[in-house]
Formats: structure tokens, C-alpha cells, sequence
């Protein structure tokens, strides 16, 4: 069948008008044990922060679940899996959640943990896909068949988020020598 | 889904505008470089966020009543279908929109353009998508307006969507475009989709049948999702 697919416009410099949650950032509540933040920056390629972007996120939960038909015969999990925030006036952007447990690729090769992140904004035609990984699950990432496909060591470097105060940090960086890997999904 | 068999979403080449596009300038410090990296669906890519139900409340998808009064300009319906490429229905999908006011100016503290806000307009709607599919907004006709893309560039009036699907790889965000526009010639976002029929997926069409006559215009948008491959995906639960 020939594709009609409606195609991607940019999301603009207002997004934040709708695409402000109260209750977005929080993956899970504030009270659960074991919820890290992952804070970051948004980049543009001279480096300046990107004040009017936002990011989501879709990830299982700490068992590997997704509250998703699609995935239930892991188990049934209410776990909401989604985050959402929009960037502020210095690029940051913050989500509150648990690191999640072992999914399968798709020929049922384990991967590392990991969260898959959506970015649009201004300038951004068509969303950008990323991965966020763990620098402390160093066995995982070192057999994950997607870090695995990344050849050069600096490029699979920006898809790993740091340990920081409260959880991890990533920073995403649009374009420039610090160039996050974006996917073709 | 219940054999444990999971459809991959296609990769529709061209659809999409690309991230480099030198005639938009907000592209220029914002698009990768580098080509993007295949991504192999797993089992990330084969779910998302099944958000609806419990993030809509009564009177979100009427716009023209989230203030004390009626706001100024030309109240209109907007309203079809979001399915996906094989034609499926999305049920039960949170849609969200969100316009510059009749005067082309943006509820936002960056929106600097010299046009009033309207006390009576915020431009913020949800809804959500019925058993076939169907959602429907009532608003107001958003204004074009002036940005600093090059001499004397306007963006064409435009209702920006926010979509769902089932699926990670389903998520689309896009603008919603008014037939007839004379502003389309010389706007590099929507320009920025190369394939002319692309383009015409995100023109509104006047749909008289639906309008309420001596209150509101109706215009249809369908949204098309990607659809799914016919391949199944083997899950670890096939063995």
C-alpha cells in the first residue's frame, strides 16, 4: 500500500503553551524508592542553550514492563513508562524516574537498559530520536547490540548518561563536534 | 498481538521533511550534521505511551470557552480522523493542539509581535480520539503573522498537532494548514516537505457538511500515522 502518511512540521517556539505537564518530568512520583533524576541540557551547534525545545521519554519499568498491550506478556505494570518536559531559559530540562530493567531487541538479543528520548523544538523539522544508556551498567552497554552498531568510541560516548547528584546527567547536543547519535527509528 | 508476534512500523522514506533545510533558518544550528543511525525495533520501539483517557477533561477541545468571554475572530470547527497508513483507527489518542490567536500572536512571553492578545483565547485544546478515530476541536481561525526567517516572511495560518499513535515510533508532531492560503509559496516549513502531495496531507479542506450553519465553519484534517510492516517480529515467547 502506498504511504499517505501526514509528514512532520516543526513544533515552533511556542510548544511550551501545551506542552507543559505539571505533572510531566515525573515519570514516577516523588516518593518512589530508587527514582534518580536525569537532568541535561539541550545544545545547538555553536553551543548555545535551546530555550524552547522539549523531551520525552518511553522506557520499561525497573522489571523490563511496559503498560502497553503490545508487551504484556512481560507482566501487566502500571507503570506510567512517559516523561515530558519542556527546556527552560538555559537549555535544562529534568525527568524523574526509575532506571529500567533488560529489554529484548528485536531478534531477542538482551540490550542494556536504556530510554528512548524524542526531542523537538524551533529549527527541528522532524523529531530527533536518541537513547539514553548508563554509565554504571558498563557490562550491559559493552554487549548492546545498539551501542554495539556505533563504531566510534567518542559518538557511542554521548548516548551514556553520567552519575550526578541526584541520578544522571545527559546533555543532548544538536549538532557540533559533541554531536549526539540520533536514530532512525 | 495476543500470538506474541509484533509488527515493526515502516520506515516511509521522503514523507518527512529533512532536519537540514537551508531556507528555514531555524535549522541552521539545530540540525544534526550526521545522518541518523538505523535503530532495530524492540520492544521500546514496539510500545509507547497510550495516553487519553484521564487527560482530557470536559471543554478542552472547545477553545472558544476557556475564558470569560467569547474570543474575537472567525470561530471555526476542526475535525477528522487519525488513523494509520493501513487505514487502522487510532482509538482513544490524546490530541493536542495549540495557535496564535485571530491577530497572529501567541499566548507566550517570546511572542513579541505587535498584535493583541486576547483576554477571551489562550489557544490550548486537547481531545481525544473516538472508536473510529474521530476527534473534534471548536476554535478560532488563527491569524498569520510576521517572523524574522527572512525579509517580510509570514507564516501561513496554522494550527500546530500533537499525536500519539500506539506506538513509539507513531509520535508525530505537525501543522494543520488552511486551504487557499496565499502565504504557502513563500514559507519554507511547509516547503520544506518536498513531495507536493506531502504537502497538500497538511491542507484543511472546507467541509460544509460539518459546519453548524449561522455559528461555525467546519474544516476536516485526517491524520495519517505510520502503519506496520507485515513481518512479524519474533518475541522471546514464540520458542
Amino acid at each position: 500500500m502506498s504511504t499517505d502518511r501526514t509528514p512532520s512540521q516543526t513544533a515552533g517556539p511556542y510548544l511550551s503553551i501545551a506542552m507543559t505537564w505539571p505533572d510531566g518530568p515525573f515519570v514516577v512520583p516523588e516518593s518512589t524508592d530508587g527514582a534518580v533524576w536525569i537532568r541535561g541540557r539541550l545544545l545547538d551547534g555553536v553551543g548555545e542553550p535551546v530555550p524552547d525545545g522539549l523531551i520525552e521519554s518511553w522506557q520499561a519499568d525497573e522489571e523490563g514492563r511496559f503498560a502497553h498491550p503490545a508487551a504484556a506478556s512481560r507482566g501487566r505494570t502500571s507503570f506510567r513508562g512517559f516523561g515530558r518536559c519542556t527546556t527552560d531559559e538555559a537549555g535544562r530540562f529534568g525527568l524523574l524516574t526509575v532506571v529500567p530493567g533488560p529489554v529484548p531487541a528485536a531478534d531477542g538479543q538482551p540490550q542494556a537498559p536504556h530510554i528512548d528520548i524524542s526531542v523537538f523544538a524551533r529549527g527541528i523539522l522532524t523529531r530527533l530520536v536518541t537513547r539514553l544508556y548508563f554509565e554504571d551498567e558498563a557490562a550491559a552497554n559493552a554487549a548492546d547490540p545498539v551501542l554495539r552498531s556505533i563504531d566510534d568510541p567518542a559518538r557511542r560516548s554521548t548516548l551514556v548518561a553520567r552519575r550526578g547528584d541526584d541520578g544522571y546527567t545527559f546533555d543532548i547536543h544538536l549538532q557540533g563536534a559533541e554531536e549526539t547519535v540520533f536514530f532512525d527509528v | 498481538m495476543a500470538d506474541g508476534r509484533l509488527h515493526p512500523y515502516r520506515r516511509d522514506v521522503g514523507v518527512d521533511p529533512p532536519n537540514r533545510f537551508p531556507a528555514y533558518v531555524g535549522t541552521h544550528f539545530r540540525a544534526p550534521a550526521r545522518p541518523p543511525i538505523l535503530l532495530p525495533q524492540g520492544l521500546t520501539e514496539l510500545t509507547g505511551p497510550l495516553l487519553g483517557p484521564g487527560r482530557v477533561e470536559p471543554g478542552d477541545a472547545d477553545l472558544t470557552t476557556h475564558g470569560p468571554g467569547q474570543p474575537i475572530g472567525e470561530r471555526v470547527i476542526v475535525h477528522g480522523q487519525v488513523l494509520d497508513s493501513d487505514g487502522r483507527a487510532i482509538r482513544d489518542s490524546l490530541v493536542e493542539i495549540w495557535q496564535a490567536n485571530a491577530a497572529g500572536r501567541y499566548r507566550h512571553q517570546e511572542d513579541v509581535h505587535d498584535a493583541p492578545l486576547d483576554p477571551n483565547f489562550a489557544g490550548v485544546g486537547r481531545a481525544l480520539t473516538d472508536h473510529t478515530g474521530a476527534y473534534r476541536f471548536v476554535t478560532i481561525k488563527p491569524g498569520p503573522y510576521p517572523w524574522r526567517n527572512h525579509q517580510n516572511a509570514w507564516r501561513p495560518s496554522h494550527i500546530h498537532f500533537s499525536l500519539f499513535g500506539e506506538a513509539f515510533p507513531q509520535r508525530l508532531i505537525t501543522q494543520m494548514y488552511f486551504p487557499g492560503d496565499p502565504l504557502f509559496g513563500q514559507d519554507p516549513i511547509l516547503n520544506a516537505i518536498a513531495d507536493p502531495q506531502g504537502r497538500e496531507r497538511l491542507i484543511s479542506r472546507l467541509d460544509l457538511g460539518s459546519s453548524i450553519p449561522d455559528i461555525a465553519l467546519a474544516f476536516r484534517f485526517d491524520i495519517v500515522l505510520r502503519g506496520r510492516v507485515a513481518t512479524p517480529f519474533e518475541t522471546e515467547d514464540d520458542d
